[in-house]
């Protein structure tokens, strides 16, 4: 496959790992925030950190829509789907988030709820077109990635002059998000995430560009490295990172330059801005509320929004007391350090997000590399 | 003078649909039966038309099996629901190393369901279970109302003989054994896939169904007691069944993903929608645990047969108290195949 | 989520629509995100949708650099500023 296969050449990993190795100054400990879920995925899924050496480490950071969406945006959905004459149409990814009392789309779904599992936000009004009787909710999540394919969907609902089709709309931002991991002054220090740099996210870039990254990376003085998804490209960046960080830089590089642009992809920028506009605030998983961090749509667009076509009165909902994903998702912690993780939660009883979605660090910590923990354990009980 | 004989109407299986009475064991069960399945299956167990099939049993452990067919859509390519249930449960026999001998089938018919279908799986199963030299020797045909079947169900059962001397089971397996895969992965469960039209793609990918009881024959005589265990990776893929034997022989693994051969075409599909192939579903594959001694020969008949042309050692057994399946990425970082909660896509087989 | 993967364009469907192809598995999806889009391009697929065109001769200097980089002790370049 061509533009992918030559990303995943194990030979030339290794190489790259090696100048890693004798770049990165052994005194010195690496902290980098691979930001995106995708990334967290891919570092997981090869097995990258065998690749680095040991001081240098990724904190997963929380840039996976599914693990931000509050408890109770998915209560809100289930109460939506409920409704008999509502179809909601989702990814797959939402359906096993546990929500409030441990309901589910999945379980709503075999409760008789119509809900259906769809591929693209275009699939949505597809269903809309032909099944006029139904209401067709599509439960909206992602980043800037993703929000071009819904905007693009809303004016293809609204040329079809479709009565039937509304969205329920959790996109969100992703500087500010890095805003809220880097801007902890006024947190207690056992709150502020240390990391020295970003993997900055990959296809979220290619739509927002690379030029909203620079004014975070001077006035936190952190660097940010945009990198592609394939393996390759992860080390790539995590040498650029290391070398920023030796020669006390902190730029924003473009590592995906194959994709990106400073720019962006202005076409898409302009079909979000003219569906959509800025939520004063918005409740993060994690994160707590976030100014500016959100999207909803315009008035002039209010006959697709489901939450004013069907007047959906938020119920923020606490996430399980138990549950560390907030600190999981700020870098706090990690996976293994939760005291549920492999006990009470895993993939198959997943308490919080961080484990549902497969981008969700603990998750991508279950599926491919919980075999370390063992290893860490008994590297722990020797030096002990 | 004779009473006169009731000329029966022949089937309409071009434009006829499955109805109540073909369920209901009289005479339109009974034709339905004749017309269709002894017409396609043909064989002299069948053709005497009891409700039950004697024979006599040769010496030796038999082996039983049964599988339910859900699959959905019926047609696919590469197969149909009739073939599947055919090769299927012949597969669950061989991986005892069994020789099949006889399978029975029986059918939960949707009212409404079409004829011509009906008839073309039967078919399939008829020529798919001649391919295999096993006869489906008895069965049943039950019709619930429409809506309560989703076209067609069926079930099939099957009994083998296990030579003397051999004793495979997911129990055996010790560190050091090597692991063996009969050919490329995922195949099955794209091509099901890609005709799901939610999904919205197309490929030229076949199922890979197929009967494994020759290449298993040639397995067994040349391992001999070297052989620990067969299993084939239906639903839930190779991932599935290594986490499977890791559990049963208390055990873990150690695979090279560079080493398991994925079509370019399987690849891409689950490239596509976010799979991973190591848990797709195959129906025509599979998995041998052997001391490392017999890797050697047991590739060499592997690879003489059309059905593991492929055949390669793709890892080795080891002790792990966690019983892990630990993978060498083709990356070359490690990972472990988890035991996923269960089959990616429903309805697969 | 952010699952996007480079995809080769076949054909150039009406309405904004192309045909795509992955190691000889093909799909429809919308380009109307990208301009000027040819047959013989590779794009980036999200959700049913291209996001940007990829760019073959970066792409090429993007290995280089990686081939570079894997030889310990060359100088660190001007790496490329976004």
């Amino acid at each position: 496959m061509k533009y992918i296969d030559e990303y995943r050449d194990g030979g030339l990993a290794r190489s790259i790992a090696a100048t890693i190795a004798g770049e990165a100054v052994s005194h010195r400990h690496y902290r980098f925030m691979e930001f995106c879920g995708g990334h967290t995925h891919a570092i997981s899924r090869y097995g990258i950190e065998d690749l680095l050496p040991s001081n240098v480490e990724m904190v997963h950071g929380p840039g996976c829509p599914v693990c931000v969406l509050p408890v109770g945006r998915i209560d809100d959905a289930i109460r939506l789907a409920m409704r008999p004459e509502v179809t909601l149409c989702t990814y797959a990814d939402l359906m096993r988030v546990p929500a409030s009392g441990g309901a589910s789309l999945l379980k709503a779904k075999a409760a008789g709820a119509d809900i259906r599992m769809i591929y693209s936000s275009m699939d949505a009004v597809l269903i809309a077109e032909a099944e006029p009787a139904r209401q067709v909710v599509f439960f909206a999540i992602g980043f800037e990635t993703t929000t071009p394919s819904t905007a693009l969907s809303i004016g293809l609902a609204r040329r079809k002059q479709l009565t039937n089709f509304s969205v329920f709309c959790n996109h969100v931002l992703t500087p500010p998000a890095i805003r809220a991991i880097l801007d902890t002054a006024n947190l207690p220090e056992v709150e502020r995430v240390l990391v020295d740099g970003f993997v900055g996210p990959a296809h979220v870039s290619t739509v927002i560009g690379t030029s909203p990254y620079v004014t975070l990376a001077a006035e936190f003085e952190k660097p940010v490295v945009v990198a592609g998804f394939e393996p390759l490209d992860v080390m790539q960046a995590v040498l650029m990172l290391v070398r920023q960080v030796n020669e006390g830089r902190s730029d924003v590089e473009n590592q995906y330059i194959r994709a990106v642009k400073a720019d962006g992809n202005l076409i898409a920028q302009r079909e979000i801005a003219e569906i959509f506009e800025l939520r004063d605030t918005f409740e993060w998983r994690g994160l707590g509320e976030l100014p500016m961090s959100a999207l909803r749509l315009r008035a002039a667009y209010a006959q697709f929004d489901a939450e004013h076509r069907f007047d959906v009165v938020p119920a923020p909902a606490a996430d399980n007391p138990a549950c560390e994903c907030g600190d999981v998702l700020r870098g706090l912690k990690k996976p293994a350090d939760c005291k549920l993780f492999g006990t009470v939660c895993s993939p198959e009883t997943p308490m919080g997000s961080c484990m549902v979605s497969p981008e969700g660090a603990c998750a991508a910590h279950w599926i491919y590399g919980r075999f370390r923990d063992r290893a860490k354990a008994s590297a722990v009980r020797a030096a002990a | 003078m004779n009473s006169p004989r009731l000329r029966a109407r022949k089937l309409d299986i071009r434009g006829g649909l499955v109805d109540l009475s073909h369920g209901a064991g009289g005479r339109a069960s009974a034709q339905l039966i004749d017309e269709i399945f002894r017409e396609a299956f043909d064989n002299p167990f069948l053709n005497q038309g009891n409700d039950q099939a004697a024979f006599d049993v040769p010496a030796g452990r038999m082996v039983m099996s049964t599988d339910g067919y859900v699959i959905w859509p019926l047609f696919f390519p590469g197969g149909d629901i009739g073939s599947l249930a055919v090769h299927g449960t012949i597969n669950d026999l061989a991986m005892a190393g069994a020789k099949p001998l006889h399978l029975a089938a029986s059918y939960i018919l949707e009212e409404g369901f079409p004829l011509a279908d009906l008839q073309r799986i039967a078919v399939s199963m008829g020529r798919a279970a001649a391919e295999a030299g096993v006869a489906i020797v008895t069965g049943d045909t039950k019709v619930v109302e429409r809506g309560k079947a989703d076209g067609v169900f069926i079930t099939t059962t099957g009994i083998g003989v296990v030579p003397a001397g051999i004793d495979l089971s997911g129990d055996r397996a010790r560190p050091g054994d090597r692991v063996i895969l009969s050919g490329s992965i995922g195949d099955h469960g794209v091509a099901v896939m890609s005709k799901r039209s939610s999904l919205g793609f197309e490929t030229e990918i076949l199922s890979d169904s197929a009967a494994l009881h020759g290449l298993v024959a040639g397995i067994v005589a040349v391992a001999g007691p070297s052989l620990r265990l067969l299993r084939d990776p239906t639903r839930g893929g190779l991932g599935a069944t290594l986490n499977e034997i890791a559990q049963q022989s208390r055990c873990g693994f150690l695979i090279e993903e560079s080493r398991i051969p994925v079509r370019p075409e399987v690849a891409a599909a689950c490239e596509l929608l976010g799979l991973d192939p190591l848990y797709v579903a195959n129906e025509g594959k599979l998995v041998a645990v052997a001391d490392p001694g017999a890797t050697d020969d047991l590739l060499a008949v592997m690879r003489a047969h059309p059905l593991g042309g492929n055949a390669c050692v793709i890892g080795e057994v080891t002790a792990d108290d966690q019983y892990f399946v630990q993978m060498t990425t083709s990356f070359g970082g490690g990972r472990i195949v988890d035991w996923l909660a269960g089959e990616q896509l429903p309805r697969i087989c | 989520m952010c699952l996007a993967i480079p995809i080769r364009v076949e054909a150039l469907l009406p309405d904004q629509m192309a045909r795509v192809t992955l190691g000889g598995v093909s799909k429809v999806v919308s380009i109307a995100l990208v301009e000027d889009v040819r047959v013989g391009d590779y794009v980036l697929l999200h959700v049913g949708y291209a996001l940007t065109r990829l760019d073959p001769d970066e792409a090429e200097r993007t290995l280089a650099l990686m081939r570079q980089a894997a030889v310990p002790g060359l100088p660190a370049m001007a790496e490329v500023l976004g």
